[in-house]
Parts: C-alpha cells; structure tokens; sequence
C-alpha cells in the first residue's frame, strides 16, 4: 500500500536547516495497523504529512496504491487525498459553523456527489457513528469524544483506503480515548490502513506495528505477533 | 466542488459572521445608492435644462450686438458695442432664403399703470412674428398686427400674472394701460407659459418694436430672433445673417450669432460631464467598500486558517479555495449593491414626489453602471485574500495554535 524510499524532508529555519526527515524507508501493508511513536521533534508528524500529501519531501520517492506520487501535481495529490486518504486530528478539525451532518458532508461536497447521494450518505455514517441524534448539533455542543467521532465520521465517509490520525486521543480524557480508539480499531477490522501518531505508549501497544521514530529516522520497527 | 456547493458553503459562512456581514453590505450599500442618486440628479437637471432650451423655439438663431471671441461663453448681455444692432439691420436679414421669419427684440424696464394700480414691467419690444418665433400662446383677444414694423402703433399684450394684478377680475381687453409717458391699448392677453430660463413670461407686456424704441429712446435692439427654415438651413442662415451683417457695419463683424442647438449642446455637454464626473466621485465610495471587502476577506483568510487547511487535507484544490471566498467577495458585493439599488430608487421616488422637476425613477443606466461597478470592485478586491487562502501551506495552516 506504502512504499518510501530514501524519503527526506529538510527545513530551512533561520538560516539552519532542520532534517525532519532522514533516509526514510517504509512500506506498510494494506489493512495494517501503525503506531507511530516518539519524541517531540522526532519528525513523525512530518511522516504523517509526507504520508497524507500535505507535505512534499524533499528527497526520495513516495509510491502509494502503486502510483508514484511524489511526481503529481497539486491538483492531482488533491485528488488522491479526496479518494483514498482521511484524516484525524488532535484537535478535531471541525468547522464551528457547520452542524454535524454538514461537517461530515464537506468531503462528500469536495468530491462532487450529488447532494441525494451526500445525504443518503451522511445519515448511514451518522448511524454507524452513534451520531444520529446529534446531526444538527454544531461542534460547540458537542462533548470532547464526540467531537472526535464526527472528525473520524468525516475522515472515512468517502470509504478511503488510509486513514492517518494525528495524536486522536490527545485532547480526550482516558475513558473517552478508548471509545475513539475502538471505533478506529472497528474500522481497521473493517479493512481500512491505519497510522496513527502517538504519544501514549498504551495505544501504541494496541497497534499491530510499532515505528518508533528519533532525529528523523525510524530507529525501531517491531510487530506483534497476531 | 460544485458551483452550487461553493454559492451554499460561502453564504453559510457569510451568516455565521452576521454583524460584519451587514456592516460591509451598509458599505456597499451606500455606495451603490450614492452613484446611483448623483447620477440620477444630474441627470434631472440636464433633462430640466434642455427642456428649458427647447421651449424657446426650434430652430432658432439668436443675434447680440457686439462679439466676444470666447467660443461656447455667454453672450453679452449689454454689449458695450461700437455699433448698434438696428431695425433696418434686422430687416436685411429677411433677403437671406434661409430666414422664415424674424423677430428684433427691445427689451426694459418701466412702469405700467392703470387707474390707480401701478407696478413694475419687462418690456418686451418686438414684432407680430414673435409670437411664432417664440412660441408664445394667447390667452384671449389678438398678438401685435403685423404691418410695417417701423411704424410703432399703441397695442399691447399683457402676460396673465400683470393682467390680473391690473384689472384683477373685470376685462382687460380694449382697456387702455400707462407704460411710462405713452398710452397703450390692451388687444391681447397671453397664456401661462410658466418660467422659460429664468424670464417669466407672465410679468412681461409686449408693444411693437418702433413704440418700444420711442419708449425707451434708442435704436439699439437687445437681439434679433431669427428662425430658420428648417433645422438643416440653420447653419446656411448663420452664413447669411455673418455676412448680410458685416455688410452693412462696413466690412466689420461686430455682432455675435448664436444657434439655439450650439447653447443647448453646450449647456447638454457641460451638465453631462458634471453628472459623470460627480458620479465619479461618488465611486469613491464604492471602492471604499471594496476596500472594506477586502479587509474583512483577509481578517477571514486568517481567522479561518485552520478551516482552510482542513479542506486542503479532505482534497480541497487551490481553486475550490480560491472560488469559495470569491464566492463570499461577490455575495457581499452583489447583495450590497442590490440594496443600494433599492434604496436610490426608493429615494428617487419620494423625493420625484416632493419636488416634480426631477424626473422619476433613476436612469437605469446608472442603476446597471453601479451595479456592474459595485461586482468589479468586489471581485476585484476579493482576488488578493482568495489568492492567499488558496496559497496557505496545510500543514502550516492545521498547526496546533
């Protein structure tokens, strides 16, 4: 499903170039499930952006699906991210505005369905997602685990392939995390790719792989027996 | 995203900043009204003026004795001239075919009595083809006989407001009236002819031309009304009536011919370009607004960072940004200028009803020109934020704060 070679991604900060990134290589399997852990400053929320084409390395070459997407443009990295990437944020991503089913419409909307379909849509992930009743709720009354939930209904209502969380649980309370974990945990039951960046060493031992990532190297990669 | 998607997406975020929303629409509002009423009011008044104009008759050429060189200028009023405009002078231009008739006009001031009722009057020496010359209408009885004009006999025309301040209720025709030291009798009474270009034909008494030179003692005239045959030997009888003069002032063109249609384009193109260039100026306000669009585009752009680098992540293209707060800059512009379209009308109809020389309703010119101006400027201003939202780094713009 992944395949990086001899990724690299540097920064220039005031003069100084910063390696995010050093000689990465990866590959992850369809269907795996990742914890991607580590130290601040280890570079592992810029694998996560090289992964979800947010971030273009500066080196290195990036096959996802079987495309070399290193070499898209933007408008076609747009696309791959529309049809085969969700995302999860520590901090939701919820646009305060909007109500529930309009937050998790918005991929739907980026990709053109038409609005019979978006709607069909919408209302079977809200089910899925325990969120039915929350539908017309904006994100400011909405609890914490909640709010998490619409993101993760967001991310995944355009059925992608991937999905890449970025510390989910580090704005929620224990009891709260653990719900949003096992509903990301349902949907890699259900097939999807999962990577998820963390901090907290109790989800990473949930995960099927553990990378553990310093100074911009993978400097450990070990996989629990299933 | 679809267009429709992106119209929805940019009036809902619209709505969620309500109170800046109406703000810049009161902007753009006024504005828009403000073009549309400056406009629309010099407009009225150029209409006003060229209304003026041809209610002084068709076709007309207009005679002063002396000559400025100022092209478009007034004419003199009391030219300190070396040579009198006379009758006989007036006379001669009759030999010009394009002449249909003419009219030499004295014009003064003296006292008109009758019994005991006296008051101030406009003397209006002149001829019986003033009457057409100058499309005046009677109210009752007859104009000056025509005749030879060098005769002066003793008839008079009195306007309506000096024959009822006179003779009030009882019959004025027939009756004898004092013009300083001569006697005239009444044989005719105009109508109401209203204003025409601040002379108010109904404080004016017309005698014939002859009387009025003895009346006043000289042998100048204060013009010569000449009227064309038609409106293409307008140009021929100004030929004419230069050279017929400079003939009988010994080789020297002393007096100054003036078309009727050369007054009223002057006065048509100087009241239009006022009514531009004050609509100009009020543009200024519309780029203003635009300017405020503008601002709070880019406050948004930056409140809305996160947002921005949410969509990029869910697939959002540089264009879909780009459409989404361009969609937001023209709903602004457009809905702004929509009210200020009402409001002038609206303004335009109350004010129409208050005073009738403006005319009704703005000049949907105007209406169009502001509208279209108001979008340019909206879009215009919304393309630098648009611009930068599309070009915000995602990863940057997700950034926890």
């Amino acid at each position: 499903m992944i395949e990086l070679r001899s990724v690299q991604r540097e920064f220039h900060v005031g003069g100084q170039t910063v390696h995010a990134l050093r000689d990465v290589d990866l590959d992850i399997a369809r269907g795996d499930y990742v914890a991607l852990m580590g130290p601040s400053g280890s570079g592992k929320s810029t694998l996560l952006n090289v992964l979800g084409l947010l971030d273009r390395p500066t080196a290195g070459h990036y096959r996802l699906a079987g495309e070399d997407v290193t070499s898209f443009d933007d408008r076609q990295q747009a696309e791959v991210r529309r049809r085969r990437i969700g995302f999860v944020f520590q901090s939701f991503h919820l646009v305060p505005r909007l109500s529930t089913a309009q937050n998790v419409a918005l991929p739907l909307l980026l990709a053109e369905v038409s609005r019979k379909e978006r709607s069909r849509r919408v209302q079977a992930q809200l089910l899925a997602f325990g969120l039915a009743d929350r539908a017309a709720h904006r994100p400011d009354e909405l609890s914490g685990g909640q709010r998490q939930r619409v993101a993760i209904a967001r991310a995944t209502v355009t059925r992608p392939e991937l999905l890449l969380a970025d510390e989910p649980t580090g704005n929620l309370d224990r009891k709260t995390g653990d719900e949003v974990v096992k509903v990301l945990e349902a949907l890699h039951h259900d097939g999807l790719t999962l990577v998820i960046v963390t901090h907290d060493p109790d989800l990473g031992a949930r995960a099927h792989r553990r990378l553990r990532m310093q100074d911009g190297r993978i400097v450990a990669d070990d996989r629990r027996a299933r | 995203m679809r267009a429709a998607d992106q119209f929805a997406f940019a009036v809902q975020s619209l709505l969620a900043t309500r109170m800046r929303t109406l703000l810049i629409l009161l902007a753009m509002a006024i504005g828009t009204a403000g073009v549309v009423l400056l406009t629309w009011l010099g407009e009225s008044g150029r209409r006003y003026v060229v209304e003026q104009f041809s209610a002084l008759g068709t076709n007309l050429v207009i005679v002063f004795p002396g000559r400025t060189e100022t092209v478009g200028g007034a004419p003199p009023l009391l030219g300190e001239t070396a040579r009198d405009l006379t009758l006989d002078d007036a006379l001669a231009l009759q030999r010009s075919e394009a002449v249909r008739r003419l009219a030499p006009v004295i014009v003064g001031n003296v006292a008109l009595s009758h019994g005991s009722r006296e008051r101030d009057a406009t003397v209006l020496g002149s001829t019986a083809d003033l009457m057409t010359v100058r499309h005046l209408e009677l109210g009752s009885g007859v104009f000056l006989p025509a005749g030879d004009p060098r005769r002066g006999g003793a008839e008079c025309v009195l306007g309506p407001t000096l024959r009822r301040e006179l003779f009030g209720a009882a019959p004025a025709l027939g009756e004898w009236v004092r013009l300083g030291d001569r006697r005239f009798r009444v044989v005719g009474v105009l109508s109401s002819a209203g204003r025409s270009l601040g002379t108010d034909l109904d404080e004016m008494v017309v005698i014939p031309v002859a009387s009025a030179q003895a009346l006043f003692d000289t042998a100048g005239l204060f013009r010569i009304l000449v009227e064309a045959t038609d409106r293409d030997a307008v140009a021929r009888c100004v030929a004419d009536t230069e050279r017929i003069m400079q003939q009988r002032h010994e080789g020297e063109l002393d007096v100054t011919v003036v078309t009727q249609e050369a007054v009223l384009s002057t006065f048509d193109g100087i009241l239009r370009a006022l009514t531009l260039a004050v609509a100009g100026i009020a543009a200024i306000s519309l780029v203003v607004a635009g300017i405020l669009i503008m601002n709070v585009m880019v406050v948004a752009v930056t409140q809305r960072r996160a947002e921005i680098g949410l969509l990029k992540a869910l697939g959002a293209g540089a264009p879909t940004i780009r459409a989404v707060f361009l969609w937001e800059a023209l709903l602004l512009a457009a809905a702004g200028a929509g009210t200020g379209l009402l409001l002038a009308e609206a303004v335009s109809r109350i004010a129409a009803n208050a005073a009738p020389a403006l005319t009704s309703g703005t000049p949907p010119w105007a209406a169009l020109a502001a509208l279209v101006v108001a979008l340019t400027i909206g879009v215009g201003f919304g393309v630098a934020p648009a611009r930068r939202a599309a070009r915000l780094d995602p990863v940057q713009a997700l950034a926890r704060h």
